[in-house]
């Protein structure tokens, strides 16, 4: 794909784990492909132990590979980036500072300062609705306001692909569903690329262009989802037949994931 | 069949419900009265132990008054106070950067971790007289003896403390690609001053101990100098004197502590389930 944004080549990861004075491998991914296009969802789902966020953590360049090359808008990945945001499984704000002041923290690092901080800050937050709560610590938020900032701290460092691991698991479902349908809308605006971990199926299938199903370390399956984008009301979508279907599909893929497994 | 679903009306507006504040009796009105009544009990009891053995608080108090009237106790708590502050000044700027350093190096916490954790166990009072050979009997062994007491405690718990800050705190940071001082700095520290400020006042305690000792084995002067002087003239009323002081003065500072804390990390408090009161 010439477009390609992340591109994971052969990529294969080793742990050593030391148990009982014994030092065990434990092989988290094997030799695994695949690719993203420009401003394309793609969400990683499987079991827990397959591999999607140590997969993550690879491209985000907090975990090196142990052999293979993953590369991001053309350039192989060497640490973290400015290219790259990530949005943690639990937001991790940091406690001490206002949300605005977490939402400047990735911006202060990368350089930004004064007016123009503060301002593109606010605009992040204004983004994901929270323009009003700027001057909140971190527990006077709600989870999914957390996340809300969470989110508004990825992006406001303008990065190549967004790397979500996970990011409304630990939400309610009313939550969960409202925040999945900002989220397309803040793509659908910016045209972001991003890379989503989940195990929740219905939030793989509404989300993503394209989904990688994992098993074991390797790439079980790449699905292909056949639903209008913009996605338009997740409502509608997830009483619709198409949305049945393609659910079907890759709980299939999954289920024969499990089986093998066992 | 088909699922049913039947509205039900919404429930009016909760804003003119009445709302009650829990009144509770404030904490410093409890340790006032608890205060009172353990200085009610002493003076009621205390009458009755031969004055050599024992004292109570209105002979403390009037042994007290004579002592501030002379100017002797005035003298003594200045003389103190210096040796104290600048040797638990210099602990919290030693100790702080120190427990972050060793928190954070893998290299560093092998290296100097055994000497810490066996420094604090160490019997000071066992090395005051090696100190005084090396500094003699002035101002300096009594600051250096104070250090050596605070500067432990603040160093072992900021140590856990950097230990403690959560993998995904620091990984925030990585993400954004912060240099190690910007995480030390920006991630580590406050994370850590909750431990740092239970380090400082355990520091406090010990540091008054310290003092104390140090005045016994120098010079007979400071507070420590008044104390056993009263002590082997059997004046114990006049003994009591600067025990007190010096217990009220580690209190003063804790609460100072205490105050300094609310203001640099006031998320904590409001954090954890009680307030710092």
């Amino acid at each position: 794909m010439s477009t390609s944004q992340v591109s994971f080549s052969d990529v294969s990861k080793v742990f050593a784990l030391r148990v009982d004075n014994q030092v065990q491998k434990i092989s988290a991914l094997k030799s695994v492909n695949f690719e993203v296009g420009k401003s394309e969802i793609v969400t990683l789902i499987g079991p827990s132990g397959c591999g999607k966020t140590t997969a993550l953590r690879i491209l985000m360049g907090l975990e090196t590979a142990s052999r293979g090359s993953v590369v991001v808008a053309g350039k192989a990945v060497k640490g973290c980036g400015y290219d790259r945001g990530l949005v943690f499984q639990h937001a991790e704000l940091l406690p001490w500072l206002t949300a605005l002041q977490n939402v400047m923290f990735g911006l202060e690092l990368k350089g930004m300062r004064g007016n123009e901080l503060k301002d593109t800050a606010m605009r992040y937050l204004d983004l994901v609705g929270l323009k009003d709560a700027a001057n909140r610590r971190p527990y006077q938020l709600s989870g999914g306001m957390k996340q809300r900032v969470g989110i508004a701290r990825a992006l406001a460092i303008d990065p190549e692909v967004l790397l979500m691991d996970e990011p409304f698991g630990a939400l309610d479902a009313q939550t969960r569903e409202s925040l999945q349908g900002e989220l397309l809308e803040i793509q659908a605006r910016s045209k972001k690329t991003i890379v989503f971990v989940t195990h929740d199926l219905d939030e793989a299938v509404l989300l993503a262009d394209r989904i990688i199903v994992m098993r074991n370390g390797s790439v079980q399956e790449i699905i292909k989802v056949d639903l209008p984008r913009p996605r338009g009301d997740l409502g509608t979508l997830r009483g619709s037949k198409e949305f049945a279907e393609t659910r079907y599909v890759v709980w299939k893929a999954l289920h024969s994931a499990e089986q093998q497994r066992h | 069949m088909s699922p049913t679903s039947t509205p039900v009306a919404a429930p009016s507006a909760a804003s003119d419900e009445p709302v009650t504040v829990a009144r509770e009796v404030p904490a410093w009105m409890i340790t006032t009265l608890s205060v009172v009544f353990f200085i009610g009990l002493w003076e009621f009891f205390g009458h009755g132990v031969d004055p050599i053995f024992g004292s109570y608080p209105s002979a403390i108090a009037e042994a007290g008054w004579d002592l501030l009237k002379s100017g002797v106790l005035g003298r003594a708590l200045w003389q103190s106070m210096q040796a104290f502050l600048v040797g638990y000044g210099l602990s919290v700027i030693v100790g702080v950067p120190l427990g972050l350093l060793i928190g954070r190096s893998r290299f560093l916490e092998a290296a100097l971790g055994v000497f810490i954790t066996g420094a604090y166990a160490m019997p000071l009072v066992a090395l005051v007289p090696f100190l005084v050979l090396l500094l003699g009997l002035g101002f300096a062994v009594k600051a250096s003896v104070v250090f050596l007491m605070a500067v432990f405690p603040i160093v072992i718990n900021t140590w856990l403390g950097v230990r403690a800050v959560p993998k995904t705190l620091i990984e925030v940071g990585k993400s954004f690609v912060a240099s190690d001082f910007t995480i030390l700095r920006r991630i580590v520290l406050p994370a850590t001053i909750p431990y740092i400020m239970a380090g400082i006042k355990l520091a406090v305690g010990r540091g008054v101990v310290a003092m104390v000792i140090a005045e016994f084995f120098t010079a007979i002067s400071g507070l420590g100098g008044i104390i056993i002087n009263s002590a082997n003239n059997f004046d114990t009323a006049r003994m009591f004197v600067p025990v007190i002081v010096l217990m009220v003065l580690a209190t003063a500072l804790n609460g100072l502590v205490g105050w300094v804390e609310r203001r640099v990390a006031p998320w904590q408090t409001e954090m954890s389930g009680r307030d710092g009161n």
